[in-house]
C-alpha cells in the first residue's frame, strides 16, 4: 500500500509542475506542494484515516485536464436540476465554464482562475500541513470561486461542479466571505455529466463575520462511480451563524471533513448531514467543532442510511476550550442499516475542558421498524415502496432543514431515486 | 358467497398457542362484534386476518371471498378489500399523512384497475371524507400519527377506511380512549360504509359502541375460543354480569 501511495503522490506532484497556475494560486501552490511533498497521502495508521483506506483511490491514474469540455447548458440542467438560483456558476472538471452563468444576485461571485490576486482568506482556514487532501488541493487547484455575501441576499448562489471526463481529477477551491450582518445561502452541487469515474477533491474556506448568517449546502450526487473528498473549514465570529447541510447521496468513495471554529462569543453553528451508502460504497464524515470562546452553540445532526455492502464512518469531534464556559454542544448520529452487509463505524469524541457547559451526544444504529412497515403494507402499499417511504421518512429530518422548501423537495426526490436505483436489500 | 369463513383456526405467537380453534362465518352485509377479556386473543385474530408476521397459523383455514387468505401478503389483502383499524395506530416520523393516504389510495385504485388520482383530485376526495370524521385539516400535513392525540389517531384510522372503501373491516377497539362526542363521530364514519356488500368485525370492550354500530351477532372470545355467540342482547348481558358467568358455564 505504501508503494501505491507513493507513486500516486509522485504522479500528483508531477502534475503540479506541468503548468504555471493562475496568479491567485501561485503562492498557495508553493506552500501546499511543500506540505504534500512532506506528508504525502494518508495511510490507515493516521488517526484521522483509521477506518478509511484510500488504496483504491490512489491506485487510479487520475488525469489533470487543462482543456475542459464545454457541454451545452441543457446537459448541465439535466444533472443539476432544479437549477435553484440565479447566482449560478458552472465548473466542468474543475474549470469555470463562462457561458453558463446566471444573473448575479446581491452576492458577488468571482472565479479564482481569472482573479489577479488571491483573496485574503485563501489558504488561511484550511490547513495544508494538517490535512493531506487539503495539501493536494492546494498543489493542484487552478480554478474555483470566491463568494462575497453582502446585505440580505434572498437568492441562493448555486455553484455546480460537474465531472465530465473519465478518470479525470479536479481540485476546486471555494472561498466564502459572509460579510458583517449579511444573510445568504450558497449551494455547492457536485454532479456527474456522464456517469464517468472521476475524482473531485474540493476545499472550501468560509468565514462568517460578526452578526452574519449563512446556509452552506454541499450536495454530492455524482453517482456510484465517483470518488469525492471534500474539506470545509469555517470560522464564525461574534453572533455569527453558520448552518451547513452536507448531503452525500452515493459514491464509490466519499470523505467529508468539516471543521468549524466558533471564534467569537454568541457564535452558532448547526451541522446537518445526510449520507446514503450504496453498493460497495464508502462514506466517511469527519466533523470537528471547536468552541474557542464562551457562549457559543453547536448543534450537529448527521443521519446515515446504508444498504448493500456499503460502509459508513462517522467521527464527530467536539472540543470545548478551558475558558469556553456556557458552551452548548449537541451531537446526534442515528444510522439506518437496510441490509445485513451494510456497516457503520460511529464514534463521538468529546473533549471538554471547561466545567460550565451543556453537552450531549448520541449515536444509534437501527433497522426499519417492522410495525411501521406492516402498518403501511396493511394499507395496500407494496413492501418495496413502504421501505422507501420509511427510509425517506428517516432522512426527512435532515432534508427538511434545507434552506429552501423547493430544495428540500428536490433532494428528497433525488434521495429516493438513488435509493431505488441501486438500493438492494437482503 | 360468504365474506369470511374461518374454520378451526389455531394460531401461535412464538411458542404460545393463542387461538385454539375458532369457527366464524360472516356473510356480506353482516356486522359481527367480538367481546372478551383482556388477553383472550381478539387482537391476535385481527392480526391473523390482516397478515401480521408475528402470528403463525398452525391449523385450520381462512377463506376470504372464497380465496385462501394465508397465501396473500398484507398489501394484497388490503388491495383485495380487507382493512384493519389498529388498536394502536403506528406513529411514523417523516412521512406526511397526506402523502401516505394518497400512496395508499392509489395502490388500491391501481389494483382495482382504476386510474391513480393526482394531488388535486386526491385533495377533493380526502376533504370530503375528513368532514365526515370531523378531522382537523392540519393533521394531513403532519407526520403519520406523530403527536396525534388518542382520539385523533382513531379518527385517522376511520378516515383511511372511508378513503379505501374496504369490503371487510376489522375494527380493533376503535372506540377505546374516545370521549362521547368522538365516539359518535367515529361511529358515524363507520356507519357511512355500511352496505349490503360490506361486512364488519367489531372488537370492543363496551356495549356503548354497539348502540351506534348495531351488530347482527355478538361473540365472546375467551382463551382463544369463541365460547358464546348471540344477538346484541348478549352485549348488554355481558355489560351487566361481566365474563365470569360465561367462562364458568363453558367450563
Ligand atoms: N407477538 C406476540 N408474542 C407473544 N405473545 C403474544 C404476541 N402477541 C400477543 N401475544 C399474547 O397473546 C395473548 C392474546 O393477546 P391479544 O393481543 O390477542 O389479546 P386481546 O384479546 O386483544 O387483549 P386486549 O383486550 O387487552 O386488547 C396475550 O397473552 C398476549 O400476551
Ligand atoms: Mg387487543
Amino acid at each position: 500500500m505504501k508503494d501505491a501511495l507513493q507513486s500516486a503522490q509522485a504522479r500528483f506532484l508531477a502534475q503540479a509542475t506541468e503548468r504555471i497556475p493562475p496568479p491567485a494560486f501561485v503562492e498557495l501552490r508553493r506552500e501546499a506542494t511543500a506540505a504534500f511533498t512532506d506528508r504525502g497521502l494518508p495511510t490507515m495508521k493516521q488517526e484521522e484515516w483509521r477506518h478509511t483506506n484510500i488504496a483504491h483511490l490512489a491506485g487510479i491514474e487520475w488525469a489533470a485536464l487543462h482543456e475542459p469540455l464545454a457541454p451545452p447548458r441543457s446537459a448541465i440542467e439535466d444533472v443539476a436540476t432544479p437549477i435553484f438560483a440565479c447566482g449560478l456558476e458552472v465548473f466542468i472538471d474543475g474549470h469555470h465554464h463562462p457561458e453558463l452563468h446566471g444573473s448575479p444576485g446581491a452576492s458577488e461571485v468571482e472565479t479564482l482562475g481569472s482573479t489577479p490576486a488571491p483573496p485574503a482568506l485563501l489558504g488561511r482556514l484550511a490547513d495544508a500541513k494538517a490535512h493531506p487532501f487539503v495539501a493536494l488541493n492546494g498543489a493542484l487547484a487552478c480554478d474555483g470561486a470566491r463568494v462575497r455575501v453582502h446585505g440580505d441576499d434572498p437568492r441562493a448562489v448555486h455553484l455546480v461542479f460537474a465531472q465530465g471526463s473519465e478518470d479525470a481529477a479536479s481540485h476546486p477551491r471555494v472561498v466564502i466571505d459572509a460579510e458583517r450582518g449579511s444573510r445568504g445561502t450558497i449551494i455547492l452541487d457536485h454532479v456527474s455529466l456522464a456517469g464517468a469515474r472521476h475524482f473531485a477533491n474540493s476545499v472550501v474556506e468560509v468565514e462568517i463575520a460578526e452578526e452574519a448568517s449563512l446556509d452552506l449546502v454541499i450536495l454530492q450526487r455524482a453517482g456510484g462511480t465517483s470518488f469525492h473528498v471534500g474539506h470545509v473549514a469555517g470560522r464564525v465570529e461574534r453572533n455569527g451563524r453558520l448552518r451547513t447541510h452536507t448531503i452525500s447521496l452515493g459514491g464509490r468513495f466519499v470523505r467529508n471533513d468539516l471543521e468549524v471554529v466558533l471564534a467569537g462569543e454568541g457564535a452558532e453553528c448547526t451541522m446537518n448531514g445526510l449520507y446514503l451508502g450504496l453498493g460497495e460504497g464508502l462514506i466517511d464524515n469527519h466533523t470537528w467543532v471547536d468552541h474557542a470562546v464562551p457562549h457559543c452553540t453547536s448543534r450537529e445532526l448527521y443521519k446515515g442510511v446504508l444498504t448493500g455492502s456499503a460502509r459508513g464512518v462517522f467521527r464527530g469531534r467536539v472540543v470545548v476550550r478551558p475558558d469556553a464556559q456556557k458552551s452548548e454542544a449537541t451531537q446526534s448520529n442515528p444510522n439506518l442499516l437496510l441490509s445485513d452487509g451494510a456497516e457503520i463505524d460511529t464514534k463521538p469524541q468529546l473533549e471538554i475542558y471547561a466545567n460550565d457547559v451543556k453537552c450531549s451526544h448520541g449515536a444509534a444504529i437501527g433497522r426499519l421498524d417492522p410495525e411501521s412497515l406492516f402498518y403501511l403494507r396493511s394499507r395496500g402499499i407494496g413492501e418495496d415502496e413502504a421501505r422507501g417511504l420509511l427510509t425517506r421518512g428517516f432522512a426527512a429530518e435532515v432534508l427538511s432543514a434545507l434552506p429552501e422548501p423547493s430544495l428540500a423537495e428536490a433532494m428528497s426526490a433525488v434521495f429516493l431515486e438513488k435509493l431505488e436505483a441501486t438500493g438492494q436489500r437482503t | 358467497m360468504t365474506m369470511l369463513e374461518i374454520e378451526n383456526l389455531h394460531a401461535t405467537a412464538g411458542d404460545a398457542e393463542i387461538l385454539k380453534g375458532i369457527d366464524l362465518t360472516i356473510r356480506p352485509g353482516e356486522i359481527h362484534a367480538i367481546m372478551g377479556p383482556n388477553g383472550s386473543g381478539k387482537s391476535t385474530l385481527a392480526g391473523v386476518l390482516s397478515g401480521r408476521a408475528a402470528f403463525e397459523v398452525t391449523k385450520g383455514s381462512i377463506l376470504y371471498q372464497g380465496k385462501n387468505l394465508q397465501e396473500l401478503d398484507p398489501e394484497q389483502r388490503a388491495r383485495e378489500g380487507i382493512f384493519l383499524a389498529f388498536q394502536y395506530p403506528v406513529e411514523i416520523p417523516g412521512v406526511t399523512n397526506n402523502y401516505f393516504l394518497k400512496a395508499s389510495l392509489n395502490a388500491i385504485r391501481t389494483h382495482r384497475g382504476e386510474e391513480e388520482l393526482d394531488a388535486m383530485d386526491f385533495l377533493s376526495v380526502v376533504k370530503e371524507k375528513m368532514k365526515i370524521v370531523e378531522m382537523p385539516k392540519d393533521l394531513m400535513g403532519r407526520s403519520i400519527n406523530e403527536g396525534f392525540s388518542g382520539g385523533e389517531k382513531k379518527r385517522n384510522e376511520v378516515l383511511q377506511m372511508l378513503l379505501l372503501e374496504p369490503k371487510l373491516m376489522v375494527l380493533d377497539e376503535t372506540d377505546s380512549g374516545l370521549d362521547i362526542d368522538a365516539l359518535r363521530v367515529v361511529a358515524t364514519g363507520v356507519n357511512h360504509l355500511r352496505s349490503p356488500e360490506r361486512s364488519m368485525l367489531v372488537i370492543t370492550h363496551y356495549q356503548r359502541l354497539l348502540d351506534y354500530i348495531v351488530p347482527d351477532v355478538v361473540h365472546v372470545l375467551s382463551e382463544g375460543r369463541i365460547v358464546r355467540s348471540g344477538g346484541r342482547e348478549l352485549a348488554l348481558e355481558l355489560e351487566e354480569k361481566g365474563y365470569g358467568w360465561i367462562e364458568e358455564a363453558g367450563a
